[in-house]
């Protein structure tokens, strides 16, 4: 078993950059929603956004690009797989929308 | 193989195998717990999108003052003590053993803020009457998929919060090493990561304009 943890490349000043990206993005996020798209496309920019930043932070902040790549192909495409398997619920939550009796 | 030659895997070639991530083995569980943890807060974000996407009444509750002003502060605060975390993670890999300790307390510190700023959001929704399945807007499952999601990441940096502090203090005396800090740094940075998805899909998508 190795013992030895991963040699990090960043440096504070990579990290730093991560760090205003992530918070830029954020901001990115609220000026968004003050926009006057809704719905559907909306919920995607927000997903794409947070995609982006969940990207930077496993990438830089959890060091998986410094790990060796089959680390990577273990844990990444198997949870995205799942993650996108979820959303098989989306027809039934529209068939749902499209049962209820109209409102009073 | 006898137990003997199982104890003595260098006589047996190719016995010994080299780990084939290369990491340790308190790594990978740690990596393998995110993964899990990454489809339970995923399976609970398409639970909610299920129900506000079913229910043609989802309040809007959220105003730009106080609640996107306070959960911007909370980003804020998480993504800050994210980088302090890994301040922390490399004064550990140099050896820096009190510097360490200092910034893992500072993350401490952040958590403990972000965890009092998301009960004061709590605590304002519950004054305006929002309850598990009842509010004065609109669908009832709003509260129970609200509080579900944000509690569950709440439950997680009070977790975090309180990992971090027994492995400062392991640390400080000699009973963690700093591959121990590293590890538990991935642990907070995860916590960080779901809160990317909790502020959009939560709150941004449920502004009230």
């Amino acid at each position: 078993m190795a013992t030895t943890s991963t040699a990090t490349t960043s440096s504070l000043k990579t990290d730093l950059i991560v760090y205003s990206c992530i918070l830029a993005l954020s901001g990115l996020q609220v000026v968004l929603a003050y926009r006057h798209v809704q719905g559907m496309l909306l919920m995607l920019q927000m997903l794409g956004v947070a995609l982006v930043q969940a990207g930077f932070g496993i990438m830089y902040f959890m060091h998986l690009r410094d790990e060796r790549r089959n680390l990577l192909v273990a844990l990444i495409p198997a949870t995205v797989f799942v993650l996108l398997m979820m959303n098989m619920i989306w027809s039934d939550s529209f068939r749902l929308l499209h049962m209820q009796a109209p409102m009073k | 193989m006898s137990e003997a030659g199982l104890t003595m895997g260098g006589h047996v070639p190719g016995f010994t195998e080299e780990s084939p991530f290369a990491i340790p083995s308190k790594k990978l569980v740690m990596w393998l717990f995110i993964i899990s943890d990454a489809v339970t807060f995923g399976a609970l974000l398409f639970a909610y999108g299920y129900v506000k996407n079913a229910s043609p009444d989802w309040p809007e509750p959220f105003r730009f003052s106080p609640s996107i002003i306070n959960v911007m502060l909370m980003t804020f605060i998480l993504v800050t003590s994210s980088l302090t975390m890994l301040v922390a993670t490399r004064a550990a890999k140099e050896a820096e053993r009190v510097r360490a300790i200092q910034w893992i307390f500072i993350t401490v510190a952040g958590g403990i803020l972000f965890a009092l700023l998301h009960i004061r959001e709590w605590m304002g929704l519950i004054r305006e009457g929002v309850r598990l399945f009842q509010n004065p807007w609109g669908s009832p499952m709003f509260g129970a998929t609200f509080f579900a999601i944000t509690g569950l990441h709440l439950a997680h940096v009070i977790g975090g919060v309180i990992a971090l502090t027994v492995i400062a203090l392991g640390y400080k005396r000699g009973r963690y090493n700093s591959d121990d800090v590293e590890i538990w740094s991935l642990y907070w940075h995860f916590v960080d990561l779901v809160w990317m998805f909790v502020v959009p899909m939560v709150y941004l998508l449920n502004v009230r304009r």
